[in-house]
């Protein structure tokens, strides 16, 4: 069922303007007023990009207006203001002037600070949205990206590769993070934004906006409270009959019990509450922004799985009876490789391999070995998901070969080649055999951390697949792609 | 302001909504507990309620196993001695003894940031200690209501235990409904507490309830 939202704000002027103008540029490199300017340059917007300055002159070769009075009409739907407070009302009645319909305020000084005057300033802003008929993100946050239009309107880094998952943040640090271990992975952002202190669009109008993003498949936020508990509740439930919905919620630390008559009353802490109805709502939460992205990330590549049953495929041992372990933590299955499975496995592993679950080959692997078994147990109806141990350790040899002074001689060359094509062929099968079969295929080697050149992790991430850098994390992305399937099937 | 409804009137109440309870009797005075526990027969526990009084266990007022005309006589003279002036009108509830190893505790309260809630978790004297417990916001459906029980983290409460057969969930979606519609229907309602809700025989039953009403 797909529910309605209440009022979904437009946020297209926000996310992907015509053209964009920082108010406030400066030619101080140490100030958000240059940073801004220069992301927004670096790394390629595709639209016509304006600047002011009240003493006009050149800016990164651009000529600066002395006010956005003078930005043609119609040019720009976005301004980027970093002037302070105080002048932030007269900016915005000039860029509505212009046609300007969106608005992402960096400038702080409007009551995060629990002072009066900044407090009024606040207020302003509110009734000048409607006024003036304008969406206003901010105050207080770092900016916004939107890899759609090479949109990198931040004072901060990165600019990440562009992909399916959209982050909204209460915190401009955390959407950073996030947008950290997209570039380290290689799963792409779609759009992402700092909602700083939320004075009028708050994390549940980002969401309802992306919802119905053509752009993003998932959706990220991180958030420490809502105005409105319901209203976002009844968002995301209407967000994750879309597309998946992962979130992290901070501040449960304080979360006391209250003194209550009834026991229930007593056990009715915030964030249990909140819990349940993060799962009502469908969403999946996370603990922190890692696990968080990891979750995403699978949730954006792969398709939910349609049940518990996981299959190991390794290299070597130890792997998988680790990853058996956190499985038992999870309402995942360490699923038992039904007859007719096993009889083809047969067929393509060496005589020494494990005979079940792990699927263990023990180092007799050759050219095929891997790729075929990931096609056979990916293609298999009972198996729900693979999991992938070991790819990259032939490559991380090879690594050490080519970096000793024996290097030159013929044989060590061609022997290395063979082991890196090796773990680039694990990783394309794994990219092919999800697509093909729709079962979700997860890698895990913490060789994406130490030599994230390795082609086992590097081939994943030029396909944008996540590699996880330990079988736990793999298998908290497994539990949030069942959780998901499990949640598309009940309601 | 809130008033509590005594064990009787709370379950009372949430029977109209298909909560499961015992074939309990009410009476007032030692002689008329005699009488009713002939009825019910033995063993069987008796209680001393009133609107006043909302934890029993904390206050030992209850007496368990009682096995003959003479035990229930003891125990329903000893509970009404035990009643203060704060208690109001008491009387006595007298119920057959049923055991089962598996105790939950089901509950709602009316939030101020979420509205109404439904609880179901671990019960018994130590759900407070153990903390296992899942909500959802009110109105729910029905399939969000039964992912309640898989949200638990002491899922071997649900499963075969000690050649018991494992939890029929259905019984205690029961329970959870009974709550959920009491919560929706009665808005004077401020929250309810079941606890312990037993599973004997197959059938979930309450065993003991309080409903807190906003005055």
């Amino acid at each position: 069922m797909t529910l309605p939202f209440s009022q979904t704000a437009d946020l297209r002027p926000l996310f992907e303007p015509a053209g964009v103008v920082v108010a406030g540029a400066s030619s101080h490199p140490g100030k958000f007023g240059f940073a801004v300017l220069h992301n927004i340059i670096t790394c390629g917007y595709q639209g016509r990009v304006f600047a002011t300055n009240r003493n006009g002159g050149e800016l990164l070769g651009i000529e600066c207006l002395t006010s956005v009075a003078e930005v043609p009409a119609g040019q720009a739907d976005l301004v980027y203001v970093c002037v302070p407070a105080a002048a932030v009302a007269q900016v915005l009645r000039e860029a509505a002037s212009v046609g300007i319909r969106a608005a992402f305020i960096a400038s702080s000084g409007f009551g995060e600070g629990q002072d009066e005057q900044g407090a009024a300033h606040g207020l302003e802003l509110a009734t000048l949205a409607s006024e003036l008929g304008m969406v206003i993100a901010g105050p207080n946050g770092q900016g916004l990206v939107s890899t759609p239009v090479s949109l990198c309107a931040q004072f901060v880094g990165p600019f990440p590769p562009a992909g399916g998952v959209s982050i909204v943040s209460q915190s401009g640090n955390l959407a950073s993070g996030a947008m950290n271990y997209a570039t380290a992975s290689g799963v792409g952002v779609a759009r992402a934004i700092s909602a700083g202190n939320a004075t009028c669009l708050g994390v549940d109008d980002y969401i309802a906006w992306l919802a119905d993003d053509p752009a993003t498949t998932t959706i990220l936020a991180y958030l420490e409270g809502v105005a409105d508990a319901r209203r976002f509740y009844d968002t995301v439930k209407a967000a994750s009959a879309r597309k998946p919905v992962v979130v992290v919620k901070g501040g449960t630390s304080d979360d006391g019990a209250r003194a209550a008559a009834s026991h229930t009353g007593s056990l009715a802490t915030n964030d249990r509450i909140f819990d349940g109805m993060l799962r009502q709502a469908g969403a999946w939460r996370s603990p922190d922004i890692g696990a968080a992205f990891g979750a995403a990330a699978a949730l954006a590549v792969h398709q939910p799985m349609q049940g518990p049953n996981v299959a190991f495929l390794t290299t070597a041992g130890g792997w998988g009876v680790l990853t058996a372990d956190a499985m038992a933590q999870s309402p995942l299955q360490l699923m038992e490789l039904p007859d007719d499975l096993m009889a083809s496995l047969d067929e393509v592993l060496p005589p020494r391999w494990s005979q079940g679950n792990p699927i263990d080959v023990a180092g007799g692997e050759t050219r095929d070995t891997i790729p075929n078994a990931l096609h056979l147990l990916a293609a298999h109806p009972s198996v729900d998901g693979v999991l992938m141990l070991g790819m990259g350790i032939q490559s991380n040899t090879a690594a050490l070969m080519r970096g000793g002074q024996f290097s030159q001689l013929d044989d060590i060359d061609r022997i290395c080649s063979f082991h890196e094509r090796q773990d680039r062929r694990y990783a394309e099968a794994i990219v092919e055999a999800s697509a093909t079969t729709g079962t979700p295929i997860l890698a895990a080697t913490e060789l994406a951390l130490s030599n994230p050149g390795n082609p086992g992790p590097a081939t994943l991430r030029e396909h944008g697949h996540p590699c996880y850098t330990s079988p736990t994390d793999a298998v908290a992305a497994f539990a949030a792609l069942y959780a998901r399937g499990r949640h598309l099937r009940l309601s | 302001m809130t008033t509590t409804l005594s064990e009787a009137e709370s379950k009372k109440l949430l029977a109209t909504y298909g909560l499961p309870v015992l074939d309990e009797r009410i009476v007032k005075t030692a002689s008329a507990a005699v009488e009713a526990s002939v009825a019910i027969g033995y063993p069987c526990v008796i209680k001393l309620c009133g609107d006043g009084i909302a934890h029993k266990t904390e206050r030992n007022l209850v007496r368990l196993s009682l096995g003959n005309a003479g035990e229930v006589d003891r125990a329903a003279h000893e509970l009404l001695a035990q009643a203060n002036d704060d208690d109001g009108d008491v009387e006595l509830l007298l119920a057959p003894m049923i055991r089962a190893t598996r105790e939950f505790i089901v509950g709602a309260d009316r939030t101020g940031d979420f509205g109404p809630v439904v609880m179901v978790g671990v019960g018994g004297i130590f759900a407070e200690v153990l903390e296992d417990v899942v909500f959802r916001l009110l109105p729910a459906e029905q399939h969000e209501l039964s992912a309640m029980l898989d949200d638990l983290e002491t899922q071997a409460m649900l499963g075969e235990f000690r050649g018991e057969p494992a939890v029929d969930r259905s019984q205690l979606l029961t329970v959870i409904n009974a709550v959920g519609s009491a919560m929706i229907d009665r808005i004077d309602i401020e929250s309810i507490d079941i606890n312990p809700v037993l599973i004997a025989n197959g059938q979930a039953v309450a065993v003991d309830a309080l409903v807190a009403l906003t005055a």
